[in-house]
């Protein structure tokens, strides 16, 4: 039963790292970034949630569609004036920039809003549906919900529109994108603040039920990392079975350990990834 | 020959200037040459690793952690004197520096997952760390104070000029040591494998042997740099010896002064400490005259902004670019980073 339970609620936490992982994915994939600051990004929109929820009251879940918008542009903004101008250089080095950036971030939160946790009490936030002896919360279902159709956003706009097919172009041959046309500086700009956007929405949805705080970035960026490689960087379809994946194994892993080294197997689950299977689980071993 | 002459004369006057600053400088001023040398020591122990072979690691704080905690860990415990401890620290940071470099290098792990691997290893330990009673968790580990005339045998000084002048000649050895590296068949070796790793082997340069031990040199002198933060505050926490944002810090003053250049992480930390210092009384003004409260990130910032900067319009550094300039300096420097 334990276990069942913990199938269930890694199930509806997955929903959201596969969230996390599609924004992280379509950044590495078309701009070729490992953006550290990915989890920062979230975080901004956890307090973006946070602050809506308290100054207006506005449902977590409801103002996704506002920080949808914040992050939009603070993700172009950071392509734009940042990133942009250092395409080409060592991807060491524009890792560092996104170091650098999260680290900003982070510490800015922490200026303003101080070391404490903020939690959004929404009235829904303790009840919970119990169903043949499993208790599920009611808040990890509408985060569920909400993660099942931003996905489906993300899939029909990269592929029914314009846009997104230029993006894929982008992505995918570089070159013959801007020869087709395509003004790529643009484009990454766009991919970036898609990105952005995305995982300002997961920040939106789980902040009803995990607390706010400005440290927690970089664990959310270890975990969206950890399921885009699972998945294969550039395969959406596998980020999403990845989050599935990574919010099964974490729940079991907090089963059977203590939750506070669940961190430990978030990280150690990235190096083995990265030693063994670089290209993913999912993925096709790449040419090289 | 004249050239070598200025350089000689000009290095023997900086070094009697270092030598003689506890005589005419205040506490305050020696304070932040302590902390701006051992920042970089710290950067030029990465260096090695991280400059010369171009294998930019994010778990070098981890390596000052073992050295700091291991050293206090066997006083505290077993009585035994820091300056043995020290050692024993070193080589347990460079155990674990080859285990990370010969997983990583025989695996052909390279760039940006070399340091994504090392970043999750600092995390790692630092979590390890807090959550084990036995190294102190949260709260750290004071070192019991003892006082009177045999403090100095177990690296315990009641004045700063004895650490002014340890930190110094360590930074003295490991500019030496980086120096011989430089000169020799191993600094060539660790050239070519990061200016093309891939051709390197092809002309039979073992790549991962000189990476293993450019990892082996720089974890064993790096965890120094942890007993002497140990013994200088009497104070260690994991978030403050070990951790990405430390990683970042030892990796700033590098990436400042010139990754791969025997002065830049010197050059670096002397830019670095002053800013940090302008950052901590800018926090103090602000708390005093507004009374804002929780400007406690402002340094991490102010480091942010500084590694964002550097990297977009000098990603040499200050003497990378002054190398590529072709100044007096690049003189002795035949091989600039390509």
């Amino acid at each position: 039963m334990l276990y069942l339970q913990a199938l269930i609620n890694g199930i509806l936490m997955g929903g959201v790292y596969g969230v996390m992982a599609l924004g992280l994915s379509l950044i590495f994939g078309v701009l070729n970034i490992i953006n550290l600051a990915h989890g920062n990004l979230m975080v901004i929109g956890m307090y973006l949630s946070y602050l809506l929820f308290v100054l207006l009251g506005v449902d977590p879940h409801l103002s996704l569609f506002v920080t949808v918008f914040i992050l939009f542009f603070i993700g172009f903004f950071i392509q734009r004036f940042i990133l942009n101008p250092i395409i080409g250089a060592p991807e060491e080095m524009s890792v560092l920039i996104t170091l650098g950036l999260g680290m900003i971030i982070q510490n800015i939160l922490l200026m303003t809003f101080g070391p404490d946790y903020f939690t959004v009490d929404t009235s829904y936030k303790l009840s919970s549906l119990m169903l043949m002896g499993l208790s599920i919360d009611v808040a990890k279902i509408f985060t569920f919900g909400a993660s099942l159709i931003i996905t489906a956003v993300f899939f029909s706009f990269l592929q029914w529109t314009e846009l997104g097919r230029a993006i894929r172009a982008a992505s995918n041959n570089r070159e013959a994108a801007m020869l087709a046309g395509i003004n790529v500086k643009k484009i990454y700009c766009i991919a970036f603040a898609i990105g952005a956007a995305t995982v300002g929405t997961a920040g939106s949805c789980v902040s009803t039920f995990i607390p706010t705080s400005q440290g927690a970035g970089i664990l959310f960026t270890m975990t969206s990392f950890v399921v885009v490689i699972i998945g294969g960087v550039g395969n959406y379809l596998g980020a999403l079975a990845g989050g599935l994946l990574i919010g099964i194994v974490e729940e079991f892993g907090a089963v059977l350990l203590s939750g506070s080294m669940k961190q430990v197997v978030s990280f150690g689950l990235l190096i083995i990834i990265l030693l063994f299977r670089p290209e993913g689980l999912l993925g096709k071993r790449s040419e090289e | 020959m004249r050239n070598r002459i200025y350089t000689t004369i000009f290095f023997l006057i900086l070094g009697i200037l270092f030598l003689g600053a506890p005589l005419y400088v205040g506490g305050y001023v020696l304070e932040i040459l302590i902390i701006a040398l051992w920042l970089g020591y710290l950067g030029s122990c990465w260096n090695i690793i991280g400059g010369y072979a171009g294998q930019i690691s994010l778990g070098h704080s981890t390596f000052v952690g073992l050295g700091a905690y291991t050293s206090t860990l066997l006083f505290s415990h077993l009585g035994a004197t820091p300056w043995i401890g020290m050692f024993l620290g070193a080589i347990f940071a460079m155990a674990i520096g080859l285990f990370v470099g010969f997983l990583c290098f025989r695996f052909r792990v390279r760039g940006a997952y070399f340091l994504l691997i090392t970043m999750a290893m600092a995390e790692i330990f630092r979590l390890c760390f807090e959550h084990i009673d036995f190294f102190g968790a949260t709260v750290g580990l004071f070192i019991p104070t003892i006082k009177g005339p045999t403090a100095p045998l177990i690296f315990q000084f009641q004045q700063k000029w004895p650490f002014y002048l340890i930190i110094l000649v360590m930074t003295a050895a490991i500019l030496l040591i980086t120096f011989l590296m430089e000169r020799s068949k191993i600094g060539f070796y660790l050239k070519a494998i990061k200016g093309d790793e891939d051709a390197a082997r092809c002309l039979g340069v073992s790549a991962t042997r000189y990476k293993l031990l450019a990892m082996a040199l720089s974890s064993f002198f790096i965890a120094f740099g942890g007993t002497f933060y140990a013994q200088y505050r009497m104070y260690i926490r994991p978030d403050l010896v070990m951790g990405i944002h430390f990683s970042v810090e030892i990796v700033l003053a590098p990436i400042i002064g010139g990754m791969g250049t025997l002065f830049g992480p010197i050059l670096g930390a002397f830019l670095m400490v002053p800013l940090e210092e302008l950052s901590w009384l800018l926090t103090d003004f602000l708390k005093h005259s507004f009374r804002m409260k929780g400007l406690i990130g402002l340094h991490l910032i102010t480091y942010g902004v500084a590694l964002i900067l550097v990297i977009r319009f000098m990603p040499y550094g200050i003497l990378g670019l002054l190398q590529r300039l072709k100044g007096p300096w690049a003189s002795n420097e035949k091989f600039v980073r390509s």
